[in-house]
């Protein structure tokens, strides 16, 4: 894998980032609600979260499907966020793209898959001729595992598995610079989640693309990310290498998240019960919270008061070593 | 061991040599193809395997709730059950019309919890009107009575405020919340028998730790048999007693959980454990099975897993492998298994897996049947 260059700028740089929804004059949906991280060039950053936590609505503020309601947003070097210069917008069209979850959905029936692919490369003027767009339309769906008869057919006639690889096709043929997948894999089948998960990984080597990778699937996003970071209510609550959110996670929501992950070993499997946490009951409230450095990359959301709490209690269970989470 | 001893008297469900099959414009799809399976009293079984390899069709017919192009082309689902008049009555579940199947049996004795609790509920009724409906209609109890159990029930499956929620619509619940109704219901009328279709595919992992754990609770207290659906390794690890895995129509695999976790003999097993990345997964690259399932659609020859599997044998295409008895309760469908098969070891990552799972239990058997 390449070396990624963390004392480099990063790619995309997020600052107190919010989203929120107005429902109507009393209610506002508070999604995002001012997070900041960042993801260097090369990496896979991953986001997890259950439902609710606004992990797809970070995905979508980033690459400005939705307007943020406030935050900064640099990427590679573009501040793309409030109003954008058309410069800016086509610099973010064809630099950022984004995997989506459901590969039945997200193709258009009436298109071949070869005019799908070849949708990004005419609107963004990136093909010389009739012939070089084929070509590279050509290159791409070889890269992704599917062979030239496939570029005639119709999404129809794919099966899930496939039909991710035609999503993620569409996404790389740009050469983008970050790529989002949100929940790419979720609506596959184990033994294609295996696949599709290899083929990001191999095209990442190939093309050194940056990933920042939604899911709730914990095991397969310690396998392909780098960094990690857990969001809940809205807020990030902790940030770290894979390794330290793994092996010393401090924020008790991330502690109950690790303990939820079902281990395909029966015995152990039985005896395991997870850990609830509840946020009332604690009386955490994560407005109040500043982020705290553990090290240099690992850093969780908590008033000082429960940092200290939390940092003992990781202690405590680290000289027990109880960390099979 | 003495947890895996399975006792005659206790069956509840035997299905035996089941073949299903489906009508479709594009032909006649194979659905099921000769499947075998026990279900006995208090135990957990797991069906495992791709969607369209026929897990959901084999739970389906025991309920009588299949598509209505389907037909069952042979075979025998004898449930076992005691009847209102306190005998063990056994009957044979596909000699019966889905009508009678629906009114004697669907809600009373066999209870089903669905995938997606926001379609199994009604979003037109009250939680606790649902709830009552089973009860009123097979165990006749009063409005009043069945009122009653039903917050009873509420409070058994870990909803606060039982009273409150009873009044309230399903669009009002979250979506732990509202699975959580669903088995309320699927245990409002006592069943023996407990199908899960899927129940926490569409739920968050905190959820579905804790639903998972409720049925598991639910299950001891009654002694509930449990039919589980999934393609959650993890989940069946934490859950099953007895694990089928399915492939094509066709069970492959089956043996009580230690045997097919810790000794995998079926390529396609060895595929699925190798593929679910555990968190201590190291290794630069996923094993994937390669390849897609195959169309059902058409005739099969052979093992119908062969074409996606690196380890073949030249006979994997030429005739189905039989049944072969591993030792103990496990039976494997692969001619790897015929004494006559070259020896063939299971991937590497898997091979460190399963060393690692046994150190991590503290088994230092390598395989227990051998020494036994």
């Amino acid at each position: 894998m390449t070396e990624i260059n963390y004392n480099a700028e990063p790619l995309l740089h997020v600052e107190n980032l919010k989203q929120h929804f107005r429902i109507n004059r009393k209610f506002t949906t508070k999604a995002v609600d001012g997070i900041s991280f960042d993801i260097w060039a090369g990496e896979t950053y991953g986001l997890v979260g259950e439902s609710g936590s606004g992990k797809s609505t970070t995905g979508r503020a980033l690459i400005r499907l939705y307007n943020p309601t406030s935050g900064k947003i640099i990427f590679d070097g573009h501040d793309i966020s409030g109003n954008l210069s058309s410069a800016d917008e086509k610099f973010l069209r064809q630099n950022m793209q984004m995997i989506f979850q459901d590969p039945m959905a997200c193709l258009n029936p009436r298109k071949k898959v070869s005019e799908i692919i070849a949708q990004g490369l005419e609107i963004n003027h990136l093909y010389k001729d009739k012939e070089d767009l084929e070509q590279k339309v050509l290159a791409i769906i070889d890269k992704v595992g599917l062979s030239k008869e496939h570029a005639t057919r119709y999404p129809a006639q794919f099966s899930g598995g496939q039909r991710q690889r035609i999503g993620i096709a569409r996404a790389l043929v740009t050469n983008p610079k970050l790529v989002i997948a949100d929940e790419a894999i979720s609506a596959l089948d184990v033994s294609i989640q295996a696949q599709v998960v290899n083929l990001m990984k191999d095209l990442q080597d190939e093309l050194g693309t940056t990933y920042l990778f939604i899911a709730h699937d914990l095991s397969m996003v310690k396998y392909i990310s780098d960094r990690i970071g857990v969001m809940h209510l809205g807020y990030i609550v902790e940030t770290g290498t894979t390794d330290e959110i793994f092996t010393n996670p401090i924020h008790p929501y991330t502690i109950s998240l690790l303990s939820a992950i079902p281990h395909p070993n029966p015995v152990l499997e039985k005896k395991r019960v997870s850990i609830t946490y509840d946020k009332a009951a604690e009386g955490v409230d994560y407005s109040k919270g500043v982020n705290h450095a553990i090290t240099k990359t690992h850093s969780v959301l908590a008033t000082d008061e429960e940092f200290e709490k939390w940092t003992r209690k990781a202690e405590m269970a680290h000289e027990a070593g109880k960390l099979n989470y | 061991m003495e947890k895996f001893k399975r006792n005659k008297e206790d069956r509840v469900l035997s299905i035996r040599d089941l073949n299903i099959s489906f009508e479709t414009a594009g032909g006649v799809v194979k659905a099921i193809r000769g499947v075998r399976m026990d279900l006995f009293k208090g135990e957990t079984i797991a069906i495992v395997g791709e969607s369209g390899s026929g897990k959901s069709v084999t739970v389906k017919t025991i309920m009588g709730i299949m598509a209505a192009n389907g037909k069952i082309e042979s075979g025998t689902i004898n449930y076992t059950f005691t009847n209102e008049k306190g005998e063990r009555e056994t009957v044979d579940m596909t000699k019966l019309s889905q009508k009678e199947i629906r009114y004697r049996f669907n809600g009373k004795h066999i209870a089903m919890v669905f995938q997606d609790p926001m379609t199994s509920l009604d979003p037109t009724m009250t939680i606790g009107k649902q709830i009552t409906e089973g009860m009123m209609l097979h165990l006749h109890l009063t409005r009043e009575e069945a009122n009653q159990r039903a917050i009873k029930l509420l409070t058994d499956v870990g909803i606060e405020n039982p009273e409150k929620r009873f009044k309230q619509y399903p669009h009002q619940l979250s979506g732990g919340m509202r699975q959580r109704v669903v088995i309320a219901i699927a245990l409002a009328c006592d069943p023996d028998i407990l199908i899960c279709d899927e129940p926490t595919t569409a739920l968050d992992v905190t959820i579905q730790a804790k639903i998972l754990e409720l049925i598991k609770k639910i299950q001891q207290e009654k002694e509930l048999s449990v039919i589980y659906i999934t393609h959650d390794l993890g989940v069946v690890a934490k859950v099953a007693d007895y694990v089928d895995v399915m492939y094509a129509g066709r069970i492959i695999e089956k043996g009580n959980i230690n045997e097919v976790f810790y000794d995998p003999r079926h390529p396609y097993t060895w595929g699925l454990l190798a593929s679910m990345p555990d968190t201590d997964t190291n290794s630069k690259r996923l094993f994937a099975i390669p390849g897609t399932p195959p169309n059902l659609l058409e005739e099969i020859v052979g093992d119908a897993f062969a074409p996606r599997n690196p380890f073949a044998l030249a006979i994997d295409y030429k005739a189905e492998p039989p049944m072969f008895n591993v030792g103990g309760q496990h039976r494997v469908a692969s001619w790897l298994c015929d004494p006559r098969a070259p020896k063939i070891d299971p991937p590497e990552q898997l091979q460190e897996r399963l060393i690692r799972m046994r150190a991590e239990t503290g088994m230092s058997v390598v395989n227990e049947k051998e020494g036994a």
